[in-house]
């Protein structure tokens, strides 16, 4: 059989090759063979998005909830322009994804073309790599290696950047074998020196915290086996950032809640007061450490991570170890087994006790009320009416976001999809048809709030088109919310264009959109109406009526440390919580 | 603007005085493809870093590699950052700190146009002679000198030449390269 073919059956092939079951997409002119060759086989299943961003969070989505590379295939100019926030997103989240772009014919790029633009121009800071493939006899090679890229190491955003002669053009094929980098290496196994040094430190640690993040989950299942043991095996606390949850299980005692800006009292405090902090797969955000100088100021802190340039970049530690995190945990788990050494168990005893202590002030406790939904009790009644389900929720970006983080919780890895980097209002609606088409059977969520879902909000035309159930529980106050948190908090209460006028009804909306509506404004109302949406096998808008007022706490305002965060009944203080530097800020 | 001083701000230690600024020559290895100038230069850019100097040239043919020597400042952990920033770039094979291994020699090239006349004209000359630079081209009423050296010597040959009639001046940026017998 001979390996000739064109460039677009080249594409067609390479995706099957690399088991790509689903392609989302947008179809334009210059990508027209590649759909054209798509039309000839049944392998890769074509998914038609109404936006080529809501393309590219499907494809994040489909690849944070299963594990697999994302793929996506959209038009040259405003097809790859289009697709720049969410390149952005999956660069800053750290997830798989592939997206090719169409590009106008060799001969005429740089003399602005119609939809011409410099893709990997536009592309080079929002992606891990990029390619632009000026011959055909290269296109495959690029498309296993760009597959490679994105799934490997730290894993980010690939951009193939094919012009429309090179799609027609006839050249050889390879197949995927023997996909090795000349100089992409990524180094997963972690130094076994620095490991036994981090477990040296461990072993006589007084007040250890775990700190882990989205690598955990980055790196596969079997990190959050591993990590389970591990935690389990020392018996210390642990805490995670918002892409980490659900890498341990929140069920269990050991779990102290989210850390960070809207974390629970006794992570953050724990966090603050920590000796010896364990930080595997995250980064030290800004949203984690809160004010720089008086971040853990006593501890002494491990740091692993797969991408070098993690380290010291924020805050400076005193044990990096550069690898995968599933193989650093396994040789953490063996030396910490076959280490000698005893923990100090009274240290450990009084730590806990404090921890307890911390515990006991319920910090996301809100006042309950009979008349209003309160968007916290409206998480709480989803979560316990979906918990024996298998439930995957991707989010919007905002107070609801906060709140499903707070409010729901997780057992299970790759159970929650949310924009953490960026923070991309309409990320969860897109990411939420990416999640069922990679999970058929199960309840997807998306936690929405009313403001962010309307902007990517055409693409439950493409949950109807295909048949996914996905669920828009929107927590509807009728405002940016955290905008109009910060309004509060910062600039006297004036709330400049943070008020959601003019908004649909989302009954009416979802029905024209031949989805399914409902409404809910009353907290008696709201068990019957979540069940009614679980219930129904089509594509749901919920509406959710929400208290309008409500803040989310607790927060740690800008420019502030762990142990100076704002609790929800002593919220009357806030405006003086910030300080003018805070206000700088975001 | 100024702190605002209240008892939660206060028991912290300030926060760090400013670590020096350091300066260092980098050596970066890559693929001779499209675009991977415009990929280091966008990261520091994008970043923030500084480029004091910055040189490129195929220097490998058969392999398709070129070294990119860049020269840089920054705080430790900036220029820590640096480096593992360029490392992670796909065509990227290795990044070594020519400053900080101690052992790296550093030249630029400089084309120097000066006009004068008299007694000038004679100092110019005179000067070039004691730094070594070649006249390379000549008029009845300019020279251009070709110098090399560090940067440091240049930039004095240059502040010396501006009162005998500097015109311009064209410089490479710096080259640099490890003492001894090891390859990068």
């Amino acid at each position: 059989m001979s390996n000739e073919m064109t460039g677009a059956e080249m594409v067609v092939k390479a995706l099957s090759e690399q088991g790509v079951k689903h392609l989302f997409g947008y179809p334009g002119g210059a990508v027209l063979p590649i759909y054209d060759a798509l039309f000839q086989q049944k392998d890769v299943q074509h998914i038609l998005v109404r936006h080529e961003q809501g393309a590219v969070h499907a494809a994040e989505g489909y690849a944070r909830s299963s594990g697999k590379v994302g793929a996506v295939l959209v038009t040259s100019g405003p097809g790859a322009t289009n697709a720049v926030t969410g390149l952005t997103d999956a660069l800053m989240d750290s997830i798989p994804v592939v997206v090719i772009t169409g590009q106008v014919p060799t001969h005429l790029i740089g003399n602005d073309a119609f939809q011409e633009c410099d893709t990997v121009g536009i592309t080079r800071p929002c992606t891990k790599h990029n390619y632009l493939v000026k011959d055909v006899n290269d296109l495959s090679r690029i498309l296993h290696e760009a597959f490679y890229i994105a799934g490997s190491g730290r894993p980010g955003p690939v951009v193939v950047d094919i012009p429309k002669d090179i799609q027609f053009a006839k050249g050889k094929y390879t197949g995927p074998k023997n996909v090795e980098h000349k100089s992409y290496k990524p180094k997963l196994k972690g130094d076994m020196a620095k490991i036994q040094a981090a477990i040296d430190l461990m072993k006589c640690a007084k007040r250890p915290l775990f700190y882990t993040g989205g690598g955990i989950i980055n790196s596969g299942n079997e990190a959050s086996v591993l990590l389970r043991d591990l935690v389990k095996i020392t018996g210390y606390p642990i805490t995670s950032t918002l892409m980490g949850l659900g890498a341990y299980p929140a069920a269990d005692p050991q779990w102290l809640g989210m850390l960070g800006m809207h974390g629970t009292y006794e992570a953050n405090w724990a966090m603050h007061d920590c000796d010896v902090m364990i930080c595997i797969g995250a980064r030290f955000d800004d949203r984690i450490t809160g004010r720089l100088d008086a971040f853990a100021p006593h501890s002494k802190k491990i740091h692993v991570d797969i991408d070098p340039s993690s380290i010291n970049k924020n805050v400076k530690v005193d044990i990096p170890i550069i690898g995968d995190c599933a193989h650093v945990l396994e040789d953490m788990v063996r030396l910490w087994r076959s280490s000698s050494a005893q923990p100090d168990k009274k240290a450990l005893g009084e730590w806990w006790e404090q921890i307890k202590k911390w515990r006991a002030r319920k910090s996301l406790a809100y006042k309950k009320s009979n008349d209003v939904i309160k968007p916290q009790y409206a998480v709480e009644r989803l979560y316990e009416l979906t918990k024996d389900r298998d439930t995957y929720i991707t989010t919007e970006v905002g107070q609801h976001q906060m709140w499903a983080a707070q409010h729901l919780h997780f057992q299970e890895p790759r159970r929650w999809m949310t924009s953490g980097g960026l923070g991309t209002m309409g990320y969860g609606l897109p990411a939420a048809v990416g999640v069922q088409l990679a999970h058929p059977k199960s309840l997807v969520i998306d936690v929405a709030g009313e403001a962010s879902v309307l902007m990517t909000m055409q693409e439950i035309s493409t949950a109807v088109q295909y048949r996914l159930p996905i669920k828009i529980f929107i927590l509807n106050n009728e405002y940016m919310g955290m905008v109009r948190q910060w309004q509060e908090l910062l600039h006297g209460g004036r709330y400049s264009e943070s008020y959601s006028a003019a908004l649909p009804d989302f009954v009416k909306l979802a029905e024209a959109y031949h989805a399914v509506g409902i409404r809910c404004a009353r907290p008696g109302d709201l068990d019957a109406a979540i069940k009614e949406m679980i219930k129904v096998d089509k594509p749901v808008i919920f509406d959710c009526v929400v208290d309008k007022n409500e803040n989310c706490f607790p927060m740690i305002p800008s420019g502030r440390a762990h142990n100076e965060m704002i609790l929800g009944d002593a919220a009357e203080s806030i405006g003086d919580a910030v300080t003018e530097e805070g206000k700088m800020l975001v | 603007m100024n702190m605002t001083v209240n008892p939660t701000t206060t028991h912290y230690p300030a926060a760090p005085v400013d670590e020096r600024e350091q300066r260092r020559t980098l050596s970066v290895l890559v693929d001779n493809e499209p675009g991977v100038l415009a990929r280091v230069i966008g990261l520091f850019s994008g970043r923030g870093y500084n480029i004091d100097s910055l040189t490129v040239s195929e220097t490998e043919h058969e392999k398709h590699l070129s070294r990119i020597t860049i020269a840089t400042t920054g705080k430790p952990m900036v220029i820590e950052q640096i480096k593992h920033q360029l490392e992670r770039l796909v065509p990227v094979h290795r990044v070594v700190d020519l400053t900080e291994s101690g052992r790296a020699l550093e030249r630029e090239l400089a084309l120097i146009k000066v006009r004068g006349k008299g007694d000038n004209r004679v100092e110019a000359l005179r000067l070039a002679d004691a730094f070594r630079a070649r006249v390379i081209d000549a008029t009845t009423e300019s020279f251009i000198f070709e110098l090399t050296g560090k940067t440091d010597k240049i930039d004095q040959f240059l502040i010396l030449m501006e009162p005998l009639g500097l015109i311009e001046c064209s410089r490479t940026g710096i080259a640099a390269i490890a003492r001894g017998p090891e390859g990068m």
